[in-house]
């Protein structure tokens, strides 16, 4: 008698810890909007583009106005599903427009050109070659490709603790606040999208290097963006940077960015 | 032991009901965050630690200012601390507990956390960080447990324990050293860049950890038998007096290479928060407040007079903990990410549920905290009787 009534109030206590525990689940496995599975995503085929450092040259001298930048930000942001949120603290961006001293602080004088003071400057992940975001995750869901030196994220691994984007000297990561899929205007089902609490950042498309395509924001650039190897002495970015005088943005840091500007 | 836990008086049970209530109010907002998202919080893109990681930061330090007793008890036989050291050992374990859980709260994804000992990362300081933290609960657990088992049984403790209390010591260094590495090893951001952020992080810590501790004593010869002892107190006192000193001219330090070099990265930080930077300002009346609370503190404990007067001292060390969190709480994660890496200023202002998830994390702490010391006191009691 007294087992058996021991036994109901511990199938009794069980119970009721999982009830309180059901909300937690629920929570866990909740997320609105659509999620359904994207297409696989491409592998490397035998048009796929190699290089030993990807980098990206900008010929700032060729933006104008904000007109200039739009094209490959809208580019960028319908390929990777990135979404539009009103709200400026939830704002994911993988690549944006900033003035020079945003862009170059600490580089900008107190009197610069004119034009340079108005034109715009695009701005997005360095690809550093001695990147501070890798060193800082504790998971190792964002990572130096060995390959071609791209600095990738795995949405899937990343715990959101955001280490990298304190880490980032350039605020190039963002982080879903909530979930975005519903503030995305039109789904690319051949780019996975994010759930909430995960960072990202730009990724140097690197799906469509994969399949020998150029990054979306250097196709549609019209050539006021070149893409190329860095370690390959006779690559575009090369030429440019041989034929320019080009600045990185916080070199001083060492971190070695990708990404050069001609000015 | 802990069946003494649970033998309490209408008050105790009273003290511990309201702190399950705050408790609850937090669960429920932090069920709510889960469902969101961290778009719950006042956290940005700019500003992507806040609140949660500012009272992480601090009550590491909490934490490891338990060492303060327990350093002079074991390294240098100072008998008197004798009677407190278990005090000290539990504050450690209700902080530690209180900061693992500001770090899972604060994450994006916690259900993922064991992907840190999954995918261990030895480059990640955020890695050292789980391994110091955790390694620092259990060594208390075990030390304290065992210790006041012993004493309550009175029999000299077990001798295997004595590596580990003098592994503990060193220990608490390395929390709060490796806490300041997650912040001054990052390029870019000028504010944390400087050496001398673990070493005020410990300056801070040894004020605001033995400040609690002496609360903690006064408020324990209140409400039960045991009396810490009047000497016990007034040793803490002098350690918090020469921490709040240490911290401040620590900061002091800060302020004269900022401004003297003239480096803008380091300046605006600072401006920031005492003055003020493009029209935002938010923070500039709790930095003032702050430092003026830390120069009273120090007024009142280095003055003999002030420190032996117990009720002064209470006032003290009340001041002195406000006073360091909101430096550390407050002003240190916020002002580290204000100006933004793009000299943007996106000012930080933490939400309402934000603020209760965090105080629900505190009310959690201080009822694991209420448990321990009811034990640790039942056992003085009981001895004392």
């Amino acid at each position: 008698m007294d087992s058996s009534r021991r036994r109901v109030l511990q199938l009794l206590g069980l119970s009721s810890l999982a009830l309180a525990a059901r909300p937690v689940l629920n929570a866990f496995a909740k997320e609105a909007g659509p999620a359904e599975a994207p297409e696989p995503v491409t592998k490397p085929n035998a048009k796929a583009l190699t290089a030993k450092q990807w980098a990206m040259v900008i010929d700032t001298r060729q933006f104008e106005s904000v007109d200039d930048v739009e094209p490959l930000v809208e580019a960028c942001d319908s390929i990777h599903n990135v979404p539009h949120l009103n709200n400026k603290n939830h704002e994911i961006k993988w690549i944006w427009e900033t003035h020079y001293h945003n862009a170059f602080p600490g580089k900008a004088a107190r009197f610069v050109s004119e034009e340079v003071e108005h034109r715009p400057f695009i701005v997005l992940c360095n690809h550093c070659e001695n990147p501070p975001c890798v060193r800082a995750c504790p998971t190792k869901a964002t990572w130096k490709r060995e390959s071609d030196g791209i600095v990738l994220m795995d949405f899937h691994r990343c715990i959101g603790c955001r280490f990298c984007m304190a880490a980032c000297p350039f605020g190039a990561r963002s982080f879903n606040y909530r979930n975005p899929r519903p503030f995305i205007r039109e789904v690319n089902k051949k780019f996975p999208t994010r759930m909430k609490g995960v960072v990202e950042k730009c990724n140097f498309c690197v799906e469509r290097l994969a399949v020998g395509q150029l990054p979306a924001c250097v196709e549609v650039s019209e050539g006021k963006l070149a893409f190329g190897d860095l370690y390959d002495p006779n690559s575009e970015v090369r030429e440019l940077i041989r034929t320019h005088y080009t600045i990185r943005r916080k070199q001083t840091l060492g971190t070695e960015p990708s990404v050069y500007y001609i000015v | 032991m802990l069946e003494l836990a649970i033998k309490g008086g209408k008050k105790y049970y009273g003290w511990m009901t309201f702190l399950l209530v705050i408790i609850g109010v937090g669960f429920l907002l932090y069920m709510r965050q889960l469902d969101f998202g961290l778009g719950i919080t006042g956290l940005s893109r700019d500003t992507s630690w806040g609140f949660y990681i500012a009272n992480f930061t601090f009550l590491v330090g909490v934490a490891a200012g338990g060492v303060m007793v327990v350093l002079p008890h074991y390294l240098h036989d100072y008998k008197a601390f004798g009677r407190v050291t278990i005090l000290g050992e539990f504050l450690a374990i209700a902080s530690v507990i209180m900061c693992i859980t500001f770090i899972l709260v604060d994450l994006g994804q916690p259900m993922r956390i064991f992907n840190v000992f999954i995918y261990f990362s030895p480059r990640s300081v955020l890695f050292w960080d789980t391994l110091v933290l955790n390694g620092y609960l259990f060594l208390n657990i075990i030390i304290g447990w065992n210790v006041l088992e012993a004493e309550r049984n009175q029999v000299h403790y077990q001798p295997w324990l004595k590596p580990l209390i003098y592994l503990s010591i060193p220990w608490a260094v390395s929390i709060h050293t490796v806490t300041a590495y997650l912040y001054c090893g990052l390029p870019g951001r000028g504010f944390w860049m400087t050496a001398i952020l673990a070493p005020r992080f410990l300056a801070s810590a040894f004020a605001a950890g033995p400040a609690l501790l002496i609360l903690c004593c006064l408020i324990i010869r209140r409400v039960s038998s045991f009396d810490p002892g009047r000497e016990q107190i007034q040793a803490l006192a002098k350690i918090v007096a020469y921490a709040i000193c240490i911290n401040v001219f620590f900061f002091l330090c800060e302020v004269f290479v900022a401004f003297y070099s003239q480096i803008p990265e380091h300046m605006d930080h600072i401006k920031y928060l005492f003055i003020g930077l493009h029209g935002h300002g938010a923070y500039v009346p709790w930095m003032w407040t702050s430092m003026a609370l830390m120069l009273i503190g120090i007024i009142l404990t280095v003055n003999p007079i002030t420190r032996q007067n117990e009720g002064v001292l209470a006032v003290a060390c009340v001041v002195i903990f406000l006073g360091t969190w909101i430096d550390k709480g407050l002003g240190m994660i916020a002002g580290g990410f204000t100006p933004t890496p793009l000299h943007e200023v996106n000012e930080y202002i933490p939400s309402v549920p934000e603020i209760l998830i965090a105080l629900g994390v505190w009310a959690m702490g201080l009822l694991i905290l209420t448990a321990l010391f009811k034990i640790a006191v039942g056992v003085k009691e009981e001895l004392h009787e």
